[in-house]
């Protein structure tokens, strides 16, 4: 159990940590500076030597070779001219480093989804449309717009703001996800708040299937944001965002609560997009034979009593890897998985299910249909000298690991030979049982 | 490239321009249209009653007479185009349906839903190619500002149709890119005229029609173009003439060089 080697590609940053004392002057005088910048949503752009935002630790700048004019042309350097430090090495490469851990932490987060199903909502076809993200990075005073809320098309302060929830979440059809985000009725009540604050005379409504709030202070926060604050909350989907040809938007929506159709004019829209995985944690899983959902959320190994675990052994989860979740829920699942893994790692004993699959060495094959099916990793081969009635000789045979091992029994089905028994639940004894009860 | 090709009945009277551009265009590009042999009405409405079978065999006569003789189905009406495609679905997919239909028409061999049924912009964008309508244009139509109207029977159920993304389409875009012209992207072009209501409540298209020609002219486009015999007579109605709709045909057999020809018969 544990036991992992796990190789991790340390990229090459092109800058001395050691050296880099953190000034920042390479990135001011960085000539290249159209990259499009990933923390504010694409929504202004960086320069080719950066740090990802500026909190970041450590604060040391990274080089993007694909923008970078030196990786490019080969002229400029100017960075490292200007290092007073002389952290700049070009010559820095992709470095393996391999490592033994006894358990890994799956952590791996989410992604907004894509909007391309969603059309009718025109995110691609006005600017003034925006996903909840990017008003987040709108409203930060270190965002593309040093915290100003304006019109992206025209830079013109909003009058008129509407919100709209569960985009692609609580799907119906195939478009979106099944799933209830979680997250985002809380940070539209937040925005909605925000906005009504700091810009009193800018109206705000909201759309919405249902408004849940259940946490703690949850539901006083959204009562808050209508009571106190004045957001027009409307419980009701929207068909279709209109653009207008004078650059305003008409939402066309309905009121379920009046049973009427209502159509409201908007200087700008925004989108609560549901949640999902990172698409590439199915390669994560992969690796780490760890099981995975359809909708791509790791699972845990209970849904009530290991919530923090994955089914395979020495593999922890921790945030939206495991399902939708707010901020408050991930820190104490990150700190359970924690826990959990140190647990582990403190004993020198370990206790495990005495009901795991054994093999018989005289009656396996080698075969490996056993290895194929167990969803643990359990199973490995080794070659092994058997007395086979007086015959000896090397065979391949299979070796249940039987911490790894959860009993499922996956592998004594799968046994041509039967040579894979459970302990306590062999064929024998369930056939000696079923002979017992007909009799 | 032979198709069959099954045109409809207002392709024989009000919307005969359709029909007519759409040939000759054919025969510019290179594909030839064989009409289908005895074809009948495509009933112009979809029948939604899932218990009534006669209204969708002529659509089943049309798609087994195509079967037979190895072509794809090739239409050009939106309205047919949505019936026939429909119920080749219904004749894959529904057992109770094509187990009916089947029954009634006695076929030598039941008819399951095996050809493929285009629409005419489909052939041009997957066939032909766009790239290669753009080579043949002899008359690009420079400077002109072209809204596309979809209207709903092109795009929508969007499964079933599997024409474009139904809210945001770009292939009649495409298209007008093609001729030369520009295309003007405008938020009504795949809401529905109101089809059939406007012999009944006259008001009610006249106002979804409004919306169409507004926006579509707001944003700045001088002529709009359709596949629709019904999309055009409504929205006729209302533009008078301020922005003239065409079908997507006549600016085809236009910019191929072959429209005074066809005129001239």
């Amino acid at each position: 159990m544990g036991d992992f080697t796990v190789d991790i590609r340390k990229k090459a940053r092109s800058v001395d940590m050691d050296k880099c004392t953190g000034c920042g002057l390479c990135q001011e005088k960085c000539p290249s500076k159209k990259a499009p910048s990933e923390f504010n949503r694409g929504l202004n752009t960086r320069s080719a030597i950066y740090t990802p935002f500026a909190q970041a630790i450590p604060n040391v700048p990274v080089i993007d070779r694909e923008n970078c004019i030196k990786f490019k042309t080969g002229r400029c350097g100017l960075c490292s001219k200007i290092c007073q430090a002389g952290a700049i090495d070009y010559e820095q490469q992709d470095e393996i480093v391999t490592e033994k851990y006894g358990a890994i932490v799956v952590a791996t987060g989410f992604d907004t989804i894509k909007l391309d199903r969603y059309d009718e909502y025109a995110y691609s076809q006005s600017k003034d449309v925006i996903t909840s993200l990017e008003l987040e990075r709108i409203m930060n005073a270190a965002g593309p717009t040093q915290g100003h809320l304006e019109r992206l098309s025209d830079g013109k302060p909003p009058k008129e703001m509407v919100f709209i929830q569960c985009v692609g979440s609580r799907c119906a059809d195939d478009r979106g996800k099944s799933y209830c985000s979680k997250i985002c009725c809380m940070y539209t009540a937040k925005h909605a708040m925000l906005i009504r604050d700091k810009y009193p005379d800018v109206n705000v409504t909201v759309f919405y299937i249902d408004v849940r709030t259940p946490g703690k202070n949850f539901d006083e926060f959204y009562r808050r944001a209508v009571e106190q604050y004045g957001v027009n909350y409307i419980k009701g989907q929207v068909g279709k965002v209109i653009p207008q040809p004078d650059g305003r938007l008409l939402v066309q929506g309905v009121d379920l609560l009046d049973n009427k159709q209502i159509k409201k004019e908007a200087d700008m829209v925004v989108l609560a997009t549901a949640i999902e995985p990172n698409p590439d944690v199915r390669k994560i899983a992969t690796m780490l034979t760890a099981s995975i959902d359809t909708n791509n959320f790791l699972t845990e190994a209970h849904a009530k009593l290991r919530p923090v675990e994955s089914p395979t052994a020495g593999i922890f989860l921790s945030g939206v890897c495991q399902g939708p979740k707010d901020i408050p829920e991930t820190v104490a699942q990150a700190g359970a998985a924690a826990v959990k893994a140190i647990g582990l790692l403190a004993k020198d004993k370990l206790l495990t299910n005495p009901c795991t699959a054994q093999s018989d060495e005289l009656l396996c094959n080698g075969c490996s249909a056993c290895a194929n099916v167990c969803p643990y990793g359990a199973i490995t081969y080794e070659e092994k000298e058997v007395n086979d009635h007086g015959i000896r000789e090397v065979r391949r045979i299979a070796v249940v690991n039987s911490a790894l091992c959860q009993g499922c029994g996956a592998c004594t089905v799968a046994c041509p030979s039967g040579a894979m028994d459970l302990q306590g639940f062999s064929n024998r004894q369930i056939i000696a049982e079923v002979d017992a009860i007909c009799r | 490239m032979k198709y069959s090709y099954y045109p409809g009945c207002t392709l024989r009277n009000k919307a005969k321009a359709l029909d007519d551009y759409a040939r000759a265009s054919a025969a510019v590009l290179g594909f030839e249209l064989e009409e289908i042999e005895e074809w009948q009405c495509c009933g112009g409405v979809y029948p939604l009653g899932t218990d009534e079978i006669a209204t969708k065999l002529s659509s089943v006569r049309a798609l087994n007479a195509a079967k037979e003789k190895g072509q794809e189905l090739v239409t050009v009406c939106s309205a047919c185009h949505h019936v026939i495609k429909r119920v080749n679905d219904d004749m894959k997919h529904v057992e109770d349906i094509r187990t009916r239909a089947n029954n009634y028409m006695q076929l030598d061999t039941p008819y399951a839903g095996e050809t493929n049924v285009l629409h005419y912009l489909e052939v041009l964008r997957d066939r032909v190619g766009f790239d290669k309508l753009k080579e043949k244009v002899v008359n690009p139509l420079k400077g002109k500002k072209i809204g596309a109207y979809y209207g709903c029977l092109l795009l929508r159920p969007g499964k079933i149709l599997a024409f474009d993304d139904p809210e945001n389409p770009v292939i009649m875009e495409d298209f007008i890119r093609a001729l030369g012209a520009e295309p003007v992207v405008y938020p009504y072009r795949n809401e529905c005229c109101g089809g059939y209501i406007s012999l009944k409540e006259k008001e009610l298209s006249e106002n979804l029609c409004e919306k169409i020609v507004d926006s579509a002219a707001g944003f700045g486009a001088d002529m709009l173009i359709t596949a629709c015999p019904l999309c055009m007579y409504n929205l006729n109605k209302k533009t008078d003439g301020t922005i003239p709709v065409y079908y997507f045909t006549e600016l085809l057999a236009e910019a191929l060089g072959v429209k005074e020809e066809v005129d001239d018969r």
